[in-house]
């Protein structure tokens, strides 16, 4: 503290105290020779002491072994994630210059010192992360079990019990175990000054530089390739060097033991935007993918629904006014607007469409249907009247064969991977007899599996249902007209349908119970509740989210209404 | 189908779990199999807190499936079972013995030896404590095992010793197989429980060699002893020893009673029945009356010629005598409503005689007796009989009509 000197390099005054009590330059790694002399009781009692902490690690490192740091760990997965989103088509900017970009802002803002370096060299020591650790006073050092406690990570590995026993049996002079250098520390920070990286947060990172670039990818179909296995995420610590040794509590911030879940990664990933002090996200205007009016089009045909609906949703968000750019666009830090998740509110949009024109009550729709039914018998040339029955049964059966598919999927779905994990050195050996297990296991039983073996992992593919109107078979409704519930009305078309029901009269406060409105299956009709269940099958998430959006739009919709409290012409359900 | 979008490793292996129970439950052992295969990997995460963890649930599901399915052989069993071993040493002894099982029942009996003298030499620290019933039950059919080559060995010796081969060694291993054997089998059945071949086995051992105090005083426990539970079982082994060394009437009936008390329907009613039947004692007469009455309560026993025969044989003493006619008088009151429809219908006359005709005698006769010379079954019976000029149906017409007042006391 008494060294007040510039660095010879870099010129900064910011001095830490090796081990061997020599000053190095905490900016840039340079090493004085200028040691601590005279031992100023002061010094060692009031200040905090940074030390690069070797602790006894060096006996256990074999040749080869690097120091790393957990947020060079972090820097990887996203190397191996942005070069996966390239392979799938995402334009090269956006590992070379956004996502970088972000990184070292997040690295600067986190006060994670950072040396500038391309990503993907050796990894050497970065400079010491804050701590408070003095090795020789004891009273500061944690206890293996209170970190491990500590974790937040969705992940949530449950300890081995032998390993929290044998951690006990620790010395205290070294550091608790993790085979980078400041794992222990990185679990123990306050989290919330300095929005601690965590593995969903990595895909929070992506979904960001996604955005900023306007890439024709959804965060729902970013989170759907990640669980398909085409971005690294599950046991992506495969990918780290040999000379990164992962293991003790490191396991508790690579390893991830669930899927990425929607709202937790929005959210971070707009608390990111914010902690950057990033500026206006570039404009969503209606030519980008992520417009409504785009989003609207890719959905209705995946839902294998008429095209003529176009229009129809096209007007809704038009009415409503959340096709503008400076609705759609983000602006990190704003507090005061309503998030956009432009995929769920597409849908949702098509589901308020689809209420508007068929009503779904359980009964209306059935009659339309039936008309057109009798309309297409007798009009066997032009084109096909839409009939909802036929659609639904359709659909419905496709669904349920997806459905069918995918709850199989999650009864299947590989955690581990063959890179053995352990927390330590004694675990190792009882770590790897049980891999070797799994896998003899596995070998035996998959041998008497019979001829279907598990395919390869499909390819990454933008639609989960197609229609193709090629088939003879009718089953592909983009082509059909909606003439038979439409009327002209002063020019314009209106819906047949004169009714409409609101899905709830009163919007919850978000902020304080989470949700616009509160969604039961059993307090609404069945066929709003398919339509719900389509969007959430293919969008991967809960229909309750669909539900909020749906009443969010609504409530936009029929603003004027509302606010009179004009009831007639409105069927009102809770 | 669930609309939950959300998936830990937990809910994951959890659902795979209902996925291989379902399969199991309709016997698609390869569709069980193939979930398995994703299960197993939860043996690698840590359950310690779980009621049954992943490496208990894979051991029996594992089992099942191996035993089910077409294409596993012995081999793979086995490999997989020793694989088992090493996932739970709390559980170690009890794979051991059902592998031991499953090695039995493919009659591969030499490997299932083995298992249990490896198994009998493990110890692991207090766990060896901890499982001391399996460990007891290991040592018990190894000893069972030892009786079984012990049997063998007898039996050759047997042969031969006709032949006049006297063959030394086999002489000692006989001799040493039984040792070992009665060690064993002495020890497990001191425990209560239900021991039936263990002891069966270690009496023979002791009659063969001569010990019949010790096998007297073994099935008395096993019998008697409260703390065991009631076991039909343990009275007729102590029966069948008692009759083999030639004992009194007098202990054979005791050791029957209890056996009447909680299986009146067993086979050895009859006997019973016959030597209570010839004893001195009215008492004794009294109870073989109340047996063989029990005895024809069960449908199983309600075409059988012989216990017809002995309850007609003492209905019809009694008649004769004409003393102690408020025995068949008590023993009718509780049965006079339904055991006309159940045993002296006009159809089982017809049946009766037409397939057995010593069955409707004995029938006829008791029926006679009990309702009258006027009821259905007599009636056809003895008519038919009559018809067919057999002798002794004309008796029988005589016998009950001539004693048709006893009926009128006895239902009276």
């Amino acid at each position: 503290r008494d060294f007040n000197e510039r660095c010879a390099q870099c010129s900064e005054v910011n001095w830490g105290l090796t081990d061997g009590g020599r000053y190095y330059c905490r900016s840039c790694h340079n090493v004085t020779e200028r040691t601590t002399e005279v031992v100023n009781t002061d010094f060692m009692t009031n200040s905090r002491v940074q030390t690069i902490s070797k602790g006894s690690r060096k006996q256990e490192k074999t040749g080869g072994d690097c120091e790393w740091y957990v947020c060079e760990g972090f820097q990887l997965v996203l190397k191996k994630q942005a070069e996966a989103l390239e392979a799938l088509g995402v334009c090269p900017q956006m590992k070379d210059e956004i996502l970088c970009n972000f990184w070292r802002c997040y690295l600067q803002k986190s006060k994670q010192a950072y040396c500038n370096r391309p990503a993907g060299e050796t990894i050497k020591a970065l400079s010491v992360c804050e701590s408070s650790t003095d090795v020789d006073s004891e009273p500061d050092r944690p206890s293996v079990l209170h970190l491990l406690s500590l974790s937040e990570s969705e992940g949530d590995l449950q300890t081995d019990c032998s390993f929290a026993s044998s951690m006990s049996k620790v010395s205290e002079s070294t550091s608790v175990y993790s085979g980078s250098v400041d794992g222990s520390l990185y679990l123990m920070k306050n989290q919330k000054e300095k929005l601690r990286m965590t593995m969903p947060m990595t895909l929070s990172f992506c979904y960001m530089a996604l955005l900023w670039l306007r890439e024709p990818i959804t965060l729902s179909e970013l989170l759907r390739f990640v669980v398909e296995g085409h971005i690294p995420y599950l046991n992506v610590f495969q990918h780290f060097p040999e000379k990164m040794k992962l293991c003790g509590l490191d396991l508790k911030i690579f390893c991830v033991e669930s899927w990425p879940v929607y709202e937790e990664v929005h959210n971070k990933m707009l608390e990111l935007a914010a902690f950057l002090d990033l500026p206006h996200f570039p404009d969503i205007t209606d030519s980008c993918f992520l417009h409504p009016d785009m989003l609207c089009i890719k959905y209705l045909m995946e839902a294998n629904l008429p095209d003529e609906l176009h229009n129809w949703t096209c007007r809704v968000v038009k009415k409503i006014g959340i096709g503008e750019v400076d609705f759609l666009t983000l602006v990190p830090g704003n507090n005061s607007t309503r998030k956009v998740k432009y995929d769920i509110l597409a849908a949702a949009v098509i589901v308020v469409v689809l209420k508007l024109l068929f009503l779904l009550d359980d009964h209306y729709e059935w009659l339309l249907s039936d008309f057109a039914e009798e309309r297409n018998k007798n009009n066997k040339e032009g084109g096909q009247y839409f009939e909802f029955k036929k659609w639904y049964e359709v659909v419905k059966r496709s669904l349920d064969v997806e459905q069918k598919k995918l709850d199989e999927e999650r009864a299947k779905y590989v955690w581990r991977c063959k890179k053995p994990l352990f927390y330590s050195v004694k675990n190792k050996s009882k770590v790897l007899k049980r891999r070797q297990m799994v896998v003899n296991l596995q070998n035996q039983f998959g041998k008497l599996s019979g001829p279907v073996q598990r395919p390869e992992k499909p390819n990454p593919s933008s639609f989960q249902l197609s229609w193709s109107e090629e088939n003879t078979d009718g089953n592909c409704f983009h082509g059909h007209s909606l003439k038979g519930i439409l009327q002209e009305k002063c020019g314009l078309l209106t819906a047949m349908n004169p009714d409409y029901w609101l899905c709830t009269v009163k919007l919850c406060n978000e902020k304080l119970c989470g949700h616009l409105a509160h969604y039961r299956e059993v307090d609404f009709p069945q066929s709003y509740h398919f339509v719900l269940r389509l969007f959430s099958f293919l969008l991967r998430i809960q229909p309750s989210y669909i539900h909020d959006e749906v009443c969010m739009i609504e409530h936009k919709l029929f603003h004027k209404k509302l606010s009179k409290k004009l009831k007639y012409n409105t069927v009102l359900r809770k | 189908s669930s609309y939950e979008h959300k998936l830990n490793f937990k809910k994951s292996k959890e659902t795979c779990l209902s996925y291989i129970q379902d399969a199991m439950l309709q016997k698609q052992w390869k569709r069980a199999a193939e979930f398995l295969t994703f299960y197993v990997e939860s043996l690698e995460k840590d359950y310690s807190r779980e009621h049954v963890g992943p490496s208990e649930v894979i051991w029996r599901i594992g089992t099942e499936v191996l035993c089910h399915h077409s294409h596993s052989s012995m081999k793979e069993f086995n490999c997989f079972m020793e694989q088992m071993k090493t996932l739970g040493v709390k559980r170690y002894l009890k794979i051991c013995l059902e592998h031991v099982f499953h090695l039995l029942c493919n009659g591969q009996i030499d490997e299932a030896y083995q298992n249990l003298s490896l198994a009998e030499s493990w110890r692991y620290g207090e766990q060896t404590a901890i499982q001391n019933k399996e460990m007891k039950l290991i040592q018990a059919y190894r000893g069972l095992l030892d009786y079984y080559s012990w049997s063998k060995q007898k039996n050759i010796l047997l042969e031969h010793g006709l032949d006049g081969f006297a063959d030394l060694s086999v002489e000692q291993e006989m001799h040493s197989c039984f040792r070992k054997a009665a060690v064993n089998l002495k020890e497990i059945i001191k425990i209560p429980g239900v021991w039936d071949l263990f002891v069966k086995c270690y009496v023979d051992l002791l009659e063969f060699y001569g010990d019949h105090n010790e096998a007297h005083q073994v099935l008395n426990e096993y019998a008697y002893n409260s703390r065991f539970p009631a076991n039909p079982n343990a009275h007729v082994y102590l029966y069948q020893f008692l009759k083999r060394q030639g004992e009194s009437k007098k202990s054979l009936i005791s050791a029957l009673k209890i056996l009447h008390d909680i299986v009146p329907s067993h086979e050895l009613m009859i006997d019973f029945n016959t030597m209570l039947q010839k004893s001195k004692k009215r008492k004794k007469r009294r109870l073989g009356l109340e047996v063989i009455f029990a005895v024809l309560d069960y449908v199983g026993w309600k075409e059988n010629v012989k216990a017809w025969s002995c309850l007609a044989r003492q209905v019809k003493q009694i008649v004769i005598s004409e003393k102690h006619l408020d025995w068949i008088k008590e023993e009718w009151n509780c049965r006079k409503d339904w055991w006309p429809p159940f045993h002296f219908s006009r159809y089982l006359a017809k049946r009766n005689w037409q397939e057995n005709k010593s069955l409707s005698y004995e029938k006829a006769l008791v029926a006679g007796i009990l309702l009258g010379k006027d009821c259905k079954y007599f009636k056809y019976v003895s008519h038919q009989g009559c018809k067919a000029q057999v002798k002794r149906f004309r008796m029988l017409k005589k016998f009950v009509n001539r004693h048709n007042p006893v009926y009128l006391r006895i239902s009276g």
